[in-house]
């Protein structure tokens, strides 16, 4: 009895709260901000597999935070006695070459995958929108030169470059992220270019403008806003292929350097024992599939909500 | 066409050719340039000192300095940078530290074998995707919709070097499907005299057919790994002109005309998107030929990636920066020509 009308009120307060977000005439700017949020978010929460890739990608986020409390042994630390072991109570994955648990190798590898994504996120898409708005919305000779460069970098095979910045650069995770970021900024630059000319002509633009507001505001603080939205589809669904080339250039021993597990680094050191102990090699893989995968599917459900105009890629 | 095609026409026309053709070349041409500057720069940042690499640290001042001068490196860069161009327009690449020849000559060797791998998977994309995307778009929504939609998803997210590990794993390691790495069994090898350098033109040319056979079960299962990665491309581009024909007003036409529905699929709707999905293909040829760098080093199959990854191991510059050099010209010239072929098959883009 006392439970249900416990209930109730907590369901009533939820439904004026709801009908407060929902409200077709918001009274505050704060109010009509959080009712488009709310919206959008139950637009996303109907999208089941945008759920699934949430909810892959706040798995790998809690595993990075918690890495040493979660991993059950040490990541680098070397157990002779147990090397190779399959896959059993005690070592839920299995053990590598050193004796080492491969689960809790996985585990702290998620810190260098997030670390890897984040960084080329930071690095590569304000570049992009910097150089993108910039281009669209001063227009003329800056726009020619700056979209000339952004579709020579387009021009080029992306892995190949990456391949030869590292080579340059020497192998090791920073470079990795370098590499990656020098190849990753153009398609940003290009969206935000053509984001800023179709809004670059509208009246609250030439507001603003005649309210004596110069290049530098009107593109930090009217263009940049506005692109985005379509900028976070595309870096979320950039994420995937982020850490596939990631690991790419661990695997081929570019990368992170062993001991640290990195997933493509620890695919390529258990390569040598694959035919008889398959595992090594095999579950690393997975991990990079599950986060790959996730974010793909946050992507895809995130431009639905964000950028509908954007079908398909 | 231009407002004086009432006087000449065919003069305009050529003119007007003439004038998209040559923006083209200087596009090219400056992209090309582009390329070449980003792999001087790389040359130039690189930590080694390709002097003392040359003579030795042991080297006294004056055979330091001489070599110095050899290589041009006392010129000042902007002059460096145009040596450098020259050089490579005349097929000058410099000399691998690793195998001794000149970068030009281990390219030519080895490109044929990626040439081969990519050109089978793109046909394996090919002949697989097309039809898996129209299924798709006729039957939108429904099971081999969803089919589409997994594969795609599926090839976004695997690592192509993993997923070719796991196939050597499953149907060397496990089934003995497949034979192991490397383009022949070591039996045949040495055997053929190559003429083109792909060995199944090579072989059937010679008449050898104990060797087409081996190389064709050795080339299957890397041509499958890595063209599932263009059947998704192309399975899903397919998809998506299909559904934007099938919603045109001339199917509804050849329909109520009462054409049957195979084809107004196979042959009206699918006949018109044959001009969009050359340029997908081509795209895809060019994406292969990146994501061959890793699928080699997994087959040991001894083509460009195999050799680029090689070299990138034992600092070999010159090899790393030519390989390069030779990967983004194909794939600047893949772009073009896929661009060219659209306006040449499309009157609509002239």
């Amino acid at each position: 009895m006392t439970t249900s009308s416990a209930n109730s009120i907590a369901t009533h307060r939820h439904d004026r709260l709801r009908q407060w977000l929902l409200s077709t005439a918001p009274r505050s700017r704060r109010q009509a901000r959080l009712g488009r949020a709310y919206i959008a978010w139950l637009t996303f929460i109907e999208n089941r597999l945008a759920m699934i890739g949430l909810g892959i990608i706040i798995v790998l986020v809690a595993a990075a935070a918690l890495a040493p409390i979660i991993a059950p042994y040490a990541p680098n630390a070397p157990n002779l006695a147990e090397r190779l072991m399959p896959m059993s109570s005690a070592h839920w994955l299995g053990t590598d070459e050193l004796g080492r648990d491969i689960l809790s190798r996985i585990i702290h590898g998620s810190r260098l995958t997030l670390y890897v994504i984040v960084l080329v996120a930071i690095i590569a898409a304000p570049v992009g929108l910097l150089i993108g708005t910039v281009a669209g919305y001063i227009g003329g000779w800056l726009d020619v030169v700056l979209m000339r460069v952004t579709d020579i970098f387009l021009a080029f095979p992306k892995l190949i470059l990456a391949l030869a910045f590292v080579s340059a650069l020497g192998p090791g995770i920073e470079n990795a992220i370098i590499a990656i970021a020098i190849t990753a900024w153009p398609p940003y630059a290009r969206i935000a270019r053509a984001e800023t000319i179709t809004i670059r002509k509208a009246d609250f633009i030439k507001a603003a403008r005649l309210q004596g507001a110069g290049p530098i505001r009107l593109i930090w603080g009217h263009v940049m806003p506005l692109c985005l939205s379509s900028l976070i589809v595309r870096v979320t669904l950039d994420m995937a292929g982020i850490i596939l080339t990631a690991a790419g250039l661990g695997f081929l021993g570019l990368g992170a350097q062993p001991p640290l597990p990195e997933w493509g680094a620890m695919i390529s050191s258990g390569r040598k024992f694959m035919l008889d102990q398959w595992w090594v090699a095999a579950m690393p893989g997975v991990a990079i599939f599950v986060v790959s995968l996730g974010f793909n599917l946050l992507g895809d459900g995130l431009r639905d909500v964000l950028d509908p105009k954007a079908e398909g890629r | 066409m231009g407002q004086d095609s009432g006087t000449s026409p065919q003069g305009s026309r050529v003119w007007h050719y003439g004038r998209k053709l040559s923006a083209l070349a200087a596009t090219v041409a400056l992209t090309f340039i582009g390329l070449l500057f980003v792999t001087f720069l790389i040359g130039r940042v690189v930590p080694i000192d390709p002097v003392l690499a040359a003579v030795g640290d042991r080297a006294p001042a004056e055979v330091y300095e001489r070599v110095r001068i050899e290589l041009g490196l006392h010129l000042p860069l902007y002059q460096q940078f145009l040596v450098y161009i020259g050089k490579v327009l005349q097929g000058d690449l410099g000399q691998s530290v690793l195998t001794a020849n000149a970068v030009t000559t281990d390219i030519a060797r080895v490109f044929p074998a990626t040439l081969e791998l990519a050109t089978a998977a793109t046909l394996f994309g090919i002949v697989l995707g097309i039809p898996m995307g129209v299924l798709a778009a006729v039957h939108q929504g429904r099971w081999p919709d969803q089919l589409l939609r997994v594969v795609g998803l599926f090839g976004y997210s695997v690592p192509v070097f993993w997923l070719g590990l796991m196939g050597l794993l499953l149907f060397y390691g496990r089934l003995d499907w497949a034979p192991g790495p490397g383009r022949l069994d070591v039996f045949y090898e040495g055997l053929l005299d190559p003429v083109t350098g792909v060995i199944l033109i090579d072989s059937a040319l010679a008449g050898e057919w104990d060797i087409f056979r081996n190389a064709l079960a050795h080339i299957t299962l890397p041509a499958a790994i890595l063209g599932y990665f263009s059947l998704a491309y192309i399975s899903r581009m397919t998809r998506s002109f299909m559904l934007e024909q099938l919603n045109q007003e001339y199917i509804t036409t050849a329909r109520v005309k009462g054409v049957s529905e195979r084809a107004v699929v196979w042959r009206h709707a699918l006949g018109n998107v044959r001009i969009p999905l050359v340029t997908v293909i081509a795209l895809s040829y060019g994406n292969l030929l990146e994501g061959s760098v890793l699928t080699e080093t997994v087959f040991a199959w001894p083509g460009l990636g195999f050799y680029l990854t090689q070299s990138l191991l034992s600092a070999d510059m010159n090899a790393v920066l030519g390989g390069t050099i030779v990967v983004g010209a194909v794939f600047i010239g893949i772009n073009l020509l896929s661009d060219a072929l659209y306006r040449l098959m499309d009157p609509r883009a002239r």
